[in-house]
Protein backbone atom coordinates (compact mmCIF):
# COMPACT_ATOMS: atom_id res chain seq x y z
CA UNK A 1 0.00 0.00 0.00
CA UNK A 2 2.73 2.42 0.99
CA UNK A 3 5.28 1.67 -1.93
CA UNK A 4 2.13 2.21 -4.27
CA UNK A 5 1.66 5.79 -3.14
CA UNK A 6 5.02 6.56 -2.78
CA UNK A 7 5.72 6.00 -6.16
CA UNK A 8 3.15 8.15 -6.88
CA UNK A 9 5.82 11.21 -7.46
CA UNK A 10 7.13 9.64 -10.76
CA UNK A 11 3.91 9.92 -12.44
CA UNK A 12 2.40 13.06 -11.70
CA UNK A 13 0.66 13.58 -15.32
CA UNK A 14 -1.83 10.65 -14.07
CA UNK A 15 -4.28 11.20 -11.40
CA UNK A 16 -4.36 7.32 -11.31
CA UNK A 17 -2.00 4.82 -14.09
CA UNK A 18 -3.31 1.45 -13.67
CA UNK A 19 -1.33 -1.00 -15.77
CA UNK A 20 -2.36 -4.74 -16.35
CA UNK A 21 -3.60 -5.26 -12.58
CA UNK A 22 -5.05 -8.65 -12.41
CA UNK A 23 -6.93 -9.76 -9.14
CA UNK A 24 -8.05 -13.52 -8.38
CA UNK A 25 -9.60 -14.53 -4.92
CA UNK A 26 -9.30 -18.02 -3.73
CA UNK A 27 -12.50 -19.44 -3.71
CA UNK A 28 -13.75 -22.91 -2.45
CA UNK A 29 -13.91 -24.18 -6.28
CA UNK A 30 -9.89 -23.18 -6.48
CA UNK A 31 -8.40 -19.82 -7.62
CA UNK A 32 -11.69 -17.41 -9.29
CA UNK A 33 -9.91 -14.86 -11.52
CA UNK A 34 -12.52 -11.06 -11.00
CA UNK A 35 -9.64 -8.92 -12.90
CA UNK A 36 -8.19 -9.64 -16.07
CA UNK A 37 -5.50 -7.06 -17.57
CA UNK A 38 -6.81 -4.24 -16.86
CA UNK A 39 -5.12 -1.10 -17.77
CA UNK A 40 -6.29 2.39 -17.15
CA UNK A 41 -5.07 5.60 -16.85
CA UNK A 42 -7.24 9.11 -15.21
CA UNK A 43 -5.94 12.19 -15.90
CA UNK A 44 -5.68 15.00 -13.52
CA UNK A 45 -9.09 16.79 -13.14
CA UNK A 46 -10.92 13.71 -15.74
CA UNK A 47 -13.98 12.51 -15.09
CA UNK A 48 -14.29 8.76 -15.67
CA UNK A 49 -17.21 6.13 -14.63
CA UNK A 50 -16.37 2.70 -15.01
CA UNK A 51 -19.85 1.03 -16.24
CA UNK A 52 -20.24 -2.95 -15.52
CA UNK A 53 -23.02 -5.45 -14.81
CA UNK A 54 -22.75 -7.37 -11.68
CA UNK A 55 -19.28 -9.81 -11.51
CA UNK A 56 -17.13 -7.32 -13.44
CA UNK A 57 -15.51 -6.62 -10.32
CA UNK A 58 -15.56 -2.19 -10.54
CA UNK A 59 -15.79 -2.58 -6.95
CA UNK A 60 -13.30 -5.07 -6.35
CA UNK A 61 -10.94 -2.57 -8.65
CA UNK A 62 -11.91 0.63 -6.69
CA UNK A 63 -10.53 -1.10 -3.76
CA UNK A 64 -7.15 -1.68 -5.29
CA UNK A 65 -6.92 1.97 -6.42
CA UNK A 66 -8.11 2.99 -3.04
CA UNK A 67 -5.19 0.70 -1.62
CA UNK A 68 -7.40 -1.52 0.60
CA UNK A 69 -6.57 -4.27 -0.98
CA UNK A 70 -3.32 -5.36 -3.30
CA UNK A 71 -3.21 -6.52 -7.17
CA UNK A 72 -2.27 -9.81 -7.88
CA UNK A 73 -0.66 -8.83 -10.33
CA UNK A 74 0.32 -5.58 -12.50
CA UNK A 75 0.16 -2.31 -10.70
CA UNK A 76 -1.16 0.48 -9.60
CA UNK A 77 -0.15 4.47 -9.19
CA UNK A 78 -1.54 7.28 -7.57
CA UNK A 79 -0.76 10.60 -6.98
CA UNK A 80 -1.33 10.58 -2.83
CA UNK A 81 -3.83 8.79 -0.47
CA UNK A 82 -7.00 8.89 -2.67
CA UNK A 83 -10.14 9.68 -1.16
CA UNK A 84 -13.24 6.97 -1.33
CA UNK A 85 -17.24 7.30 -0.93
CA UNK A 86 -19.16 4.56 -0.17
CA UNK A 87 -22.75 3.04 -1.36
CA UNK A 88 -23.44 3.65 2.62
CA UNK A 89 -22.53 7.22 3.70
CA UNK A 90 -20.12 5.33 6.33
CA UNK A 91 -20.51 8.80 8.10
CA UNK A 92 -19.58 7.72 11.76
CA UNK A 93 -22.35 8.31 14.11
CA UNK A 94 -21.10 9.27 16.90
CA UNK A 95 -19.84 12.51 15.64
CA UNK A 96 -21.85 15.43 14.33
CA UNK A 97 -21.85 15.95 10.47
CA UNK A 98 -18.60 19.14 10.96
CA UNK A 99 -16.87 16.59 13.48
CA UNK A 100 -16.73 13.74 10.74
CA UNK A 101 -15.21 15.87 8.21
CA UNK A 102 -12.66 17.62 11.06
CA UNK A 103 -11.98 13.88 11.39
CA UNK A 104 -10.65 13.39 8.06
CA UNK A 105 -8.39 16.57 8.21
CA UNK A 106 -7.32 15.72 11.90
CA UNK A 107 -6.02 12.50 10.09
CA UNK A 108 -4.45 14.51 7.37
CA UNK A 109 -2.40 16.78 9.78
CA UNK A 110 -4.76 19.83 9.74
CA UNK A 111 -3.84 22.02 12.26
CA UNK A 112 -6.72 21.91 15.03
CA UNK A 113 -7.44 25.71 14.82
CA UNK A 114 -7.78 25.75 11.16
CA UNK A 115 -10.44 22.54 11.32
CA UNK A 116 -13.51 24.18 12.02
CA UNK A 117 -13.45 26.69 9.58
CA UNK A 118 -12.12 24.24 6.87
CA UNK A 119 -15.08 21.89 7.88
CA UNK A 120 -17.86 24.78 7.36
CA UNK A 121 -15.97 25.74 4.16
CA UNK A 122 -16.95 22.54 2.63
CA UNK A 123 -20.47 21.99 4.28
CA UNK A 124 -20.92 25.21 2.36
CA UNK A 125 -19.26 23.80 -0.92
CA UNK A 126 -22.20 20.82 -0.79
CA UNK A 127 -24.99 22.97 0.40
CA UNK A 128 -24.72 22.63 4.09
CA UNK A 129 -24.38 25.64 5.86
CA UNK A 130 -25.89 25.19 8.96
CA UNK A 131 -25.29 21.47 9.81
CA UNK A 132 -22.32 21.16 11.34
CA UNK A 133 -24.05 20.46 14.86
CA UNK A 134 -26.45 17.83 13.06
CA UNK A 135 -25.91 14.15 14.35
CA UNK A 136 -25.86 12.01 11.14
CA UNK A 137 -29.35 10.52 12.05
CA UNK A 138 -30.80 13.61 11.76
CA UNK A 139 -29.90 13.78 8.26
CA UNK A 140 -31.70 13.27 4.97
CA UNK A 141 -30.59 9.99 2.93
CA UNK A 142 -29.39 12.99 0.46
CA UNK A 143 -28.08 15.12 2.76
CA UNK A 144 -25.98 12.35 4.39
CA UNK A 145 -24.55 11.15 0.96
CA UNK A 146 -23.38 15.93 0.87
CA UNK A 147 -21.64 15.03 4.18
CA UNK A 148 -19.82 12.09 3.09
CA UNK A 149 -18.65 13.89 -0.31
CA UNK A 150 -17.58 16.72 1.72
CA UNK A 151 -15.93 14.36 4.37
CA UNK A 152 -14.25 12.85 1.05
CA UNK A 153 -13.13 16.41 0.09
CA UNK A 154 -11.94 17.05 3.27
CA UNK A 155 -8.88 14.63 2.54
CA UNK A 156 -7.86 16.88 -0.11
CA UNK A 157 -6.39 14.01 -2.43
CA UNK A 158 -6.11 14.19 -5.70
CA UNK A 159 -8.29 11.42 -6.94
CA UNK A 160 -11.99 10.83 -5.45
CA UNK A 161 -13.00 7.19 -5.89
CA UNK A 162 -16.84 6.71 -5.87
CA UNK A 163 -18.59 3.10 -5.08
CA UNK A 164 -22.07 3.36 -6.75
CA UNK A 165 -22.74 6.51 -3.92
CA UNK A 166 -25.75 7.15 -5.11
CA UNK A 167 -27.45 4.30 -5.85
CA UNK A 168 -29.47 4.02 -2.92
CA UNK A 169 -31.12 7.27 -3.13
CA UNK A 170 -34.45 7.95 -4.45
CA UNK A 171 -34.80 9.45 -8.28
CA UNK A 172 -35.50 13.21 -7.33
CA UNK A 173 -32.63 13.18 -4.87
CA UNK A 174 -29.77 11.24 -6.94
CA UNK A 175 -30.79 13.87 -9.82
CA UNK A 176 -29.90 16.59 -7.74
CA UNK A 177 -26.96 15.00 -6.73
CA UNK A 178 -25.50 14.81 -9.77
CA UNK A 179 -25.83 18.23 -10.65
CA UNK A 180 -24.26 19.11 -7.09
CA UNK A 181 -20.94 16.30 -8.51
CA UNK A 182 -20.87 17.78 -11.52
CA UNK A 183 -20.61 21.56 -9.49
CA UNK A 184 -18.05 20.82 -7.35
CA UNK A 185 -16.19 18.82 -10.20
CA UNK A 186 -15.77 22.12 -11.87
CA UNK A 187 -14.92 23.67 -8.77
CA UNK A 188 -12.42 21.91 -6.95
CA UNK A 189 -10.18 20.12 -10.21
CA UNK A 190 -10.55 17.18 -8.71
CA UNK A 191 -10.50 14.11 -10.44
CA UNK A 192 -13.04 11.38 -9.95
CA UNK A 193 -13.37 7.70 -10.46
CA UNK A 194 -16.65 6.86 -10.46
CA UNK A 195 -18.12 2.98 -10.79
CA UNK A 196 -21.83 2.96 -11.36
CA UNK A 197 -24.13 0.16 -13.06
CA UNK A 198 -26.86 3.03 -14.48
CA UNK A 199 -25.91 3.98 -17.95
CA UNK A 200 -27.53 6.93 -18.04
CA UNK A 201 -25.52 7.77 -14.81
CA UNK A 202 -22.55 7.27 -16.14
CA UNK A 203 -23.03 9.40 -19.46
CA UNK A 204 -24.59 12.01 -17.22
CA UNK A 205 -21.81 12.63 -15.67
CA UNK A 206 -17.97 11.85 -17.32
CA UNK A 207 -16.05 12.67 -19.76
CA UNK A 208 -14.99 9.48 -20.39
CA UNK A 209 -16.89 6.09 -19.92
CA UNK A 210 -15.20 2.83 -19.44
CA UNK A 211 -17.37 -0.61 -19.76
CA UNK A 212 -15.98 -3.66 -18.11
CA UNK A 213 -17.48 -6.89 -19.42
CA UNK A 214 -18.23 -9.82 -16.47
CA UNK A 215 -16.31 -12.37 -15.12
CA UNK A 216 -13.07 -11.77 -15.48
CA UNK A 217 -13.61 -8.12 -15.29
CA UNK A 218 -11.82 -6.91 -18.82
CA UNK A 219 -11.90 -3.42 -20.12
CA UNK A 220 -14.49 -3.91 -22.99
CA UNK A 221 -14.64 -0.37 -24.74
CA UNK A 222 -13.85 3.33 -23.92
CA UNK A 223 -16.50 5.97 -25.00
CA UNK A 224 -15.53 9.93 -24.82
CA UNK A 225 -18.70 12.18 -23.74
CA UNK A 226 -18.42 15.38 -25.58
CA UNK A 227 -21.99 16.63 -24.58
CA UNK A 228 -21.25 20.07 -22.74
CA UNK A 229 -21.77 20.52 -19.22
CA UNK A 230 -24.35 20.98 -17.47
CA UNK A 231 -26.51 17.93 -18.83
CA UNK A 232 -29.46 16.48 -17.17
CA UNK A 233 -30.18 13.05 -17.90
CA UNK A 234 -33.85 13.32 -19.88
CA UNK A 235 -30.89 15.37 -22.56
CA UNK A 236 -31.38 13.65 -26.25
CA UNK A 237 -27.42 13.64 -26.42
CA UNK A 238 -27.11 11.36 -23.26
CA UNK A 239 -30.30 9.25 -23.84
CA UNK A 240 -28.58 8.28 -27.67
CA UNK A 241 -25.28 7.94 -25.89
CA UNK A 242 -26.80 5.93 -23.21
CA UNK A 243 -28.74 3.52 -25.90
CA UNK A 244 -25.72 3.05 -27.30
CA UNK A 245 -23.37 1.91 -24.87
CA UNK A 246 -26.56 -0.11 -23.36
CA UNK A 247 -26.89 -2.22 -26.33
CA UNK A 248 -22.92 -3.16 -26.22
CA UNK A 249 -23.13 -3.72 -22.35
CA UNK A 250 -26.77 -6.06 -23.02
CA UNK A 251 -24.38 -8.19 -25.68
CA UNK A 252 -21.47 -8.14 -23.22
CA UNK A 253 -24.41 -9.94 -20.56
CA UNK A 254 -25.55 -11.89 -23.10
CA UNK A 255 -23.02 -13.81 -23.93
CA UNK A 256 -22.88 -15.40 -19.87
CA UNK A 257 -26.64 -17.27 -21.05
CA UNK A 258 -25.29 -18.83 -24.02
CA UNK A 259 -23.11 -21.82 -22.25
CA UNK B 1 -23.71 28.66 -22.01
CA UNK B 2 -22.55 30.85 -19.33
CA UNK B 3 -25.72 31.69 -18.39
CA UNK B 4 -27.87 28.75 -18.26
CA UNK B 5 -25.18 27.07 -16.02
CA UNK B 6 -25.70 29.77 -13.54
CA UNK B 7 -29.93 28.76 -13.86
CA UNK B 8 -29.04 25.40 -13.37
CA UNK B 9 -26.71 25.76 -10.28
CA UNK B 10 -29.05 27.83 -8.80
CA UNK B 11 -31.94 25.69 -9.18
CA UNK B 12 -30.33 22.93 -8.13
CA UNK B 13 -29.62 24.78 -4.28
CA UNK B 14 -32.72 26.18 -4.14
CA UNK B 15 -34.53 22.57 -5.30
CA UNK B 16 -32.37 21.00 -3.00
CA UNK B 17 -33.04 23.39 0.00
CA UNK B 18 -36.21 22.61 -0.49
CA UNK B 19 -35.97 18.82 -0.46
CA UNK B 20 -33.63 19.11 2.63
CA UNK B 21 -36.54 20.86 4.67
CA UNK B 22 -38.81 17.95 3.33
CA UNK B 23 -36.88 15.01 4.34
CA UNK B 24 -35.67 16.28 8.06
CA UNK B 25 -37.75 14.90 10.69
CA UNK B 26 -38.30 17.75 13.14
CA UNK B 27 -38.03 16.00 16.93
CA UNK B 28 -38.47 17.63 20.14
CA UNK B 29 -38.83 16.98 23.64
CA UNK B 30 -41.70 14.63 25.43
CA UNK B 31 -43.84 16.65 27.33
CA UNK B 32 -43.68 16.21 31.00
CA UNK B 33 -47.12 14.64 31.19
CA UNK B 34 -46.26 11.96 28.98
CA UNK B 35 -42.92 10.95 31.26
CA UNK B 36 -45.26 11.08 34.19
CA UNK B 37 -48.52 8.60 32.81
CA UNK B 38 -45.46 6.30 30.77
CA UNK B 39 -42.28 6.31 32.84
CA UNK B 40 -42.98 7.60 36.42
CA UNK B 41 -46.87 6.42 37.09
CA UNK B 42 -46.33 2.55 36.47
CA UNK B 43 -43.09 1.68 38.88
CA UNK B 44 -45.05 3.84 42.11
CA UNK B 45 -48.57 2.08 40.85
CA UNK B 46 -46.52 -1.72 41.27
CA UNK B 47 -44.56 -0.39 44.57
CA UNK B 48 -48.43 1.12 46.05
CA UNK B 49 -49.92 -2.80 45.29
CA UNK B 50 -46.93 -4.63 46.38
CA UNK B 51 -47.48 -2.72 50.09
CA UNK B 52 -51.20 -2.85 49.98
CA UNK B 53 -50.95 -6.49 49.60
CA UNK B 54 -48.13 -6.81 52.01
CA UNK B 55 -50.28 -5.01 54.53
CA UNK B 56 -53.02 -6.95 53.88
CA UNK B 57 -51.62 -10.13 54.14
CA UNK B 58 -50.96 -8.96 58.33
CA UNK B 59 -54.12 -7.67 58.51
CA UNK B 60 -56.75 -10.51 57.46
CA UNK B 61 -54.49 -12.82 59.77
CA UNK B 62 -53.53 -14.51 56.65
CA UNK B 63 -49.62 -15.01 57.50
CA UNK B 64 -49.58 -14.29 61.51
CA UNK B 65 -45.87 -14.72 62.67
CA UNK B 66 -43.89 -11.08 62.45
CA UNK B 67 -40.62 -13.70 62.42
CA UNK B 68 -41.51 -14.85 59.21
CA UNK B 69 -43.04 -11.79 57.81
CA UNK B 70 -43.05 -8.34 59.47
CA UNK B 71 -46.07 -5.74 59.01
CA UNK B 72 -44.76 -2.81 56.65
CA UNK B 73 -44.90 -0.56 59.75
CA UNK B 74 -42.49 -2.77 61.62
CA UNK B 75 -39.78 -2.88 58.68
CA UNK B 76 -40.38 1.51 58.46
CA UNK B 77 -39.80 1.49 61.71
CA UNK B 78 -36.51 -0.53 62.18
CA UNK B 79 -35.04 2.49 59.23
CA UNK B 80 -36.78 5.32 61.38
CA UNK B 81 -34.40 3.71 64.15
CA UNK B 82 -31.35 3.80 61.75
CA UNK B 83 -32.13 7.07 60.81
CA UNK B 84 -32.37 8.42 63.95
CA UNK B 85 -29.41 6.78 65.56
CA UNK B 86 -27.30 8.11 62.38
CA UNK B 87 -26.30 4.73 61.44
CA UNK B 88 -28.41 4.27 58.01
CA UNK B 89 -25.99 6.13 55.75
CA UNK B 90 -23.10 4.63 57.60
CA UNK B 91 -24.16 1.09 56.33
CA UNK B 92 -25.08 2.21 52.64
CA UNK B 93 -22.23 3.85 52.17
CA UNK B 94 -19.46 1.09 53.42
CA UNK B 95 -20.83 -0.91 50.62
CA UNK B 96 -21.53 1.68 48.39
CA UNK B 97 -17.96 2.97 48.73
CA UNK B 98 -16.83 -0.78 48.60
CA UNK B 99 -18.42 -1.63 45.50
CA UNK B 100 -17.56 1.47 43.69
CA UNK B 101 -14.18 1.43 44.54
CA UNK B 102 -14.19 -2.16 43.73
CA UNK B 103 -15.96 -1.74 40.10
CA UNK B 104 -13.16 1.25 39.41
CA UNK B 105 -10.50 -1.63 39.74
CA UNK B 106 -12.90 -3.72 37.25
CA UNK B 107 -12.63 -1.11 34.87
CA UNK B 108 -8.98 -0.61 35.37
CA UNK B 109 -8.28 -4.53 34.47
CA UNK B 110 -11.01 -5.07 32.39
CA UNK B 111 -10.91 -2.36 29.66
CA UNK B 112 -7.26 -3.43 28.71
CA UNK B 113 -8.63 -7.25 29.21
CA UNK B 114 -11.22 -6.76 26.76
CA UNK B 115 -9.09 -4.92 24.36
CA UNK B 116 -6.36 -7.77 24.16
CA UNK B 117 -8.72 -10.51 23.84
CA UNK B 118 -10.63 -8.48 21.16
CA UNK B 119 -7.81 -7.68 19.19
CA UNK B 120 -4.80 -10.50 19.49
CA UNK B 121 -6.10 -13.36 18.43
CA UNK B 122 -3.83 -15.81 20.11
CA UNK B 123 -4.90 -14.23 23.53
CA UNK B 124 -8.66 -14.75 22.46
CA UNK B 125 -8.35 -18.23 21.32
CA UNK B 126 -6.53 -19.09 25.16
CA UNK B 127 -8.65 -16.67 27.39
CA UNK B 128 -11.91 -15.96 25.58
CA UNK B 129 -13.90 -18.78 26.39
CA UNK B 130 -12.51 -18.92 30.06
CA UNK B 131 -13.73 -14.93 29.94
CA UNK B 132 -17.51 -15.93 29.02
CA UNK B 133 -17.88 -18.69 31.48
CA UNK B 134 -16.57 -16.98 33.71
CA UNK B 135 -19.48 -14.97 33.52
CA UNK B 136 -22.03 -17.96 34.30
CA UNK B 137 -20.21 -18.75 37.74
CA UNK B 138 -21.42 -17.58 40.80
CA UNK B 139 -19.33 -15.06 42.01
CA UNK B 140 -20.15 -16.08 46.08
CA UNK B 141 -18.36 -19.39 45.03
CA UNK B 142 -14.87 -16.76 45.24
CA UNK B 143 -15.73 -15.71 48.92
CA UNK B 144 -14.47 -19.10 50.52
CA UNK B 145 -10.85 -19.41 48.61
CA UNK B 146 -10.83 -15.15 48.85
CA UNK B 147 -11.12 -15.67 52.57
CA UNK B 148 -8.52 -18.39 52.46
CA UNK B 149 -5.96 -16.33 50.59
CA UNK B 150 -6.41 -12.95 51.58
CA UNK B 151 -8.04 -12.91 55.54
CA UNK B 152 -10.96 -11.11 56.59
CA UNK B 153 -9.95 -7.95 55.40
CA UNK B 154 -11.31 -5.32 52.54
CA UNK B 155 -8.89 -6.87 50.27
CA UNK B 156 -10.83 -9.91 49.91
CA UNK B 157 -13.86 -7.89 49.09
CA UNK B 158 -12.22 -6.14 46.24
CA UNK B 159 -11.10 -9.85 44.49
CA UNK B 160 -14.79 -10.93 45.07
CA UNK B 161 -15.84 -7.52 43.18
CA UNK B 162 -12.90 -8.36 40.61
CA UNK B 163 -13.61 -11.83 39.92
CA UNK B 164 -17.26 -11.18 39.41
CA UNK B 165 -17.11 -7.82 37.46
CA UNK B 166 -13.47 -8.26 35.27
CA UNK B 167 -15.61 -10.67 32.86
CA UNK B 168 -18.72 -8.81 32.42
CA UNK B 169 -16.37 -5.67 31.63
CA UNK B 170 -14.29 -7.18 29.19
CA UNK B 171 -16.73 -9.49 27.33
CA UNK B 172 -18.95 -6.10 26.77
CA UNK B 173 -16.23 -4.53 25.29
CA UNK B 174 -14.96 -8.21 23.16
CA UNK B 175 -18.69 -8.05 21.87
CA UNK B 176 -19.11 -4.09 21.40
CA UNK B 177 -15.39 -4.27 19.21
CA UNK B 178 -16.83 -7.59 17.01
CA UNK B 179 -19.73 -5.46 16.09
CA UNK B 180 -17.98 -2.66 14.85
CA UNK B 181 -19.33 -2.53 11.24
CA UNK B 182 -16.62 -3.24 8.67
CA UNK B 183 -17.57 -0.29 6.63
CA UNK B 184 -16.11 1.93 9.02
CA UNK B 185 -13.06 0.46 9.77
CA UNK B 186 -12.88 0.51 5.43
CA UNK B 187 -13.37 4.33 5.90
CA UNK B 188 -11.23 4.47 8.38
CA UNK B 189 -8.33 3.54 6.42
CA UNK B 190 -8.78 5.34 3.39
CA UNK B 191 -8.62 8.23 5.60
CA UNK B 192 -5.67 7.17 6.82
CA UNK B 193 -6.73 5.80 10.42
CA UNK B 194 -4.58 2.74 10.47
CA UNK B 195 -3.14 1.19 13.72
CA UNK B 196 -3.71 3.00 17.21
CA UNK B 197 -4.93 6.10 15.17
CA UNK B 198 -7.60 3.65 13.96
CA UNK B 199 -8.15 1.68 17.32
CA UNK B 200 -8.50 4.89 18.64
CA UNK B 201 -10.88 7.13 16.17
CA UNK B 202 -12.74 4.07 14.69
CA UNK B 203 -12.76 1.21 16.69
CA UNK B 204 -13.44 2.49 20.20
CA UNK B 205 -15.99 4.63 19.79
CA UNK B 206 -17.84 2.52 17.61
CA UNK B 207 -17.83 -0.31 20.13
CA UNK B 208 -19.01 2.22 22.80
CA UNK B 209 -22.36 1.02 22.72
CA UNK B 210 -21.40 -2.66 23.59
CA UNK B 211 -18.87 -1.28 26.47
CA UNK B 212 -21.63 0.57 28.27
CA UNK B 213 -23.65 -2.27 28.26
CA UNK B 214 -20.84 -4.61 29.55
CA UNK B 215 -20.02 -1.63 32.56
CA UNK B 216 -23.79 -1.68 33.52
CA UNK B 217 -23.45 -5.78 33.80
CA UNK B 218 -20.33 -5.11 35.58
CA UNK B 219 -21.90 -3.03 38.10
CA UNK B 220 -24.53 -5.26 39.11
CA UNK B 221 -22.00 -7.77 39.18
CA UNK B 222 -20.04 -6.21 41.37
CA UNK B 223 -22.87 -4.88 43.91
CA UNK B 224 -23.83 -8.56 43.70
CA UNK B 225 -20.50 -10.46 44.61
CA UNK B 226 -20.16 -7.69 47.07
CA UNK B 227 -23.21 -8.25 49.04
CA UNK B 228 -22.43 -12.22 48.44
CA UNK B 229 -18.88 -11.44 50.11
CA UNK B 230 -20.56 -9.15 52.84
CA UNK B 231 -23.05 -11.38 54.23
CA UNK B 232 -20.57 -14.80 54.39
CA UNK B 233 -17.39 -13.01 55.66
CA UNK B 234 -18.77 -10.72 58.59
CA UNK B 235 -16.02 -9.57 61.10
CA UNK B 236 -16.12 -6.76 63.39
CA UNK B 237 -13.30 -5.05 61.38
CA UNK B 238 -14.71 -5.14 58.42
CA UNK B 239 -17.30 -2.54 59.43
CA UNK B 240 -21.44 -2.75 58.55
CA UNK B 241 -22.30 -2.87 55.37
CA UNK B 242 -25.57 -3.69 54.06
CA UNK B 243 -24.66 -7.48 53.51
CA UNK B 244 -23.26 -7.57 57.41
CA UNK B 245 -26.88 -5.54 58.45
CA UNK B 246 -28.70 -8.59 56.84
CA UNK B 247 -26.41 -11.57 58.74
CA UNK B 248 -26.88 -9.22 62.12
CA UNK B 249 -30.51 -9.11 61.34
CA UNK B 250 -30.63 -12.85 61.03
CA UNK B 251 -28.78 -13.50 63.79
CA UNK B 252 -30.39 -11.54 65.95
CA UNK B 253 -34.03 -13.45 64.42
CA UNK B 254 -34.93 -9.74 63.46
CA UNK B 255 -37.04 -10.08 59.83
CA UNK B 256 -37.75 -6.13 60.42
CA UNK B 257 -33.97 -5.67 60.18
CA UNK B 258 -33.77 -8.53 57.23
CA UNK B 259 -36.33 -6.88 55.21
CA UNK B 260 -34.38 -3.47 55.34
CA UNK B 261 -31.08 -4.82 54.76
CA UNK B 262 -32.74 -6.19 51.30
CA UNK B 263 -34.83 -3.32 50.97
CA UNK B 264 -31.25 -1.42 51.06
CA UNK B 265 -29.22 -3.56 48.76
CA UNK B 266 -32.01 -3.26 46.18
CA UNK B 267 -32.33 0.23 46.48
CA UNK B 268 -28.73 0.63 46.14
CA UNK B 269 -28.55 -1.04 43.07
CA UNK B 270 -31.07 0.15 41.44
CA UNK B 271 -29.86 3.92 42.39
CA UNK B 272 -26.94 3.24 40.80
CA UNK B 273 -27.91 1.54 37.72
CA UNK B 274 -30.56 4.88 37.22
CA UNK B 275 -28.29 7.57 38.23
CA UNK B 276 -25.28 6.41 36.29
CA UNK B 277 -25.72 3.91 34.01
CA UNK B 278 -29.29 4.43 32.25
CA UNK B 279 -28.40 7.95 31.82
CA UNK B 280 -25.06 7.30 30.45
CA UNK B 281 -26.40 4.80 27.68
CA UNK B 282 -29.39 6.57 27.06
CA UNK B 283 -27.23 9.48 26.09
CA UNK B 284 -24.95 7.50 23.89
CA UNK B 285 -27.62 5.42 22.39
CA UNK B 286 -29.65 8.96 21.54
CA UNK B 287 -26.70 10.78 20.31
CA UNK B 288 -26.18 8.25 17.69
CA UNK B 289 -30.24 7.47 16.52
CA UNK B 290 -29.80 4.12 18.04
CA UNK B 291 -32.67 4.83 20.64
CA UNK B 292 -36.32 4.52 19.13
CA UNK B 293 -39.20 6.62 20.56
CA UNK B 294 -41.78 3.75 20.29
Amino acid sequence: MATTFAEAAETVEHAARIEHVSKSFATPGGQQLVLDDISLDVAPGEFVTLLGASGCGKSTLLNLVAGLDRPSAGSIATDGRPALMFQEHALFPWLTAGKNIELALKLRGVAKTERRERAEQLLELVRLRGSYGKRVHELSGGMRQRVAMARALAQDSQLLLMDEPFAALDAITRDLLHDELTRIWAETGVSVLFVTHNVREAVRLAQRVVLLSSRPGRVAREWRVDIPQPRRIEDAPVAELSLEITEVLRGEIRRHGQH
Amino acid sequence: MASTETKTVTDAGSVEAGLDALEVVATGRTPFRQTFTGKILPPVVATVVVLVVWQALISFGIVDDPTKLPSPAAVGGEFKRAWLEGTLLGYIWTSVSRGLLGFLFALAIGTPLGLLVARVKFVRAAIGPVLSGLQSLPSVAWVPPAVIWLGLDNSMMYAVILLGAVPSIANGLVSGIDQVPPLFLRAGRTMGATGVRGAWHIVLPAALPGYLAGLKQGWAFSWRSLMAAEIIASSPDLGIGLGALLENGRNASSMSMVFEAIFLILFVGIAIDLLIFSPLERWVLRSRGLLVKS
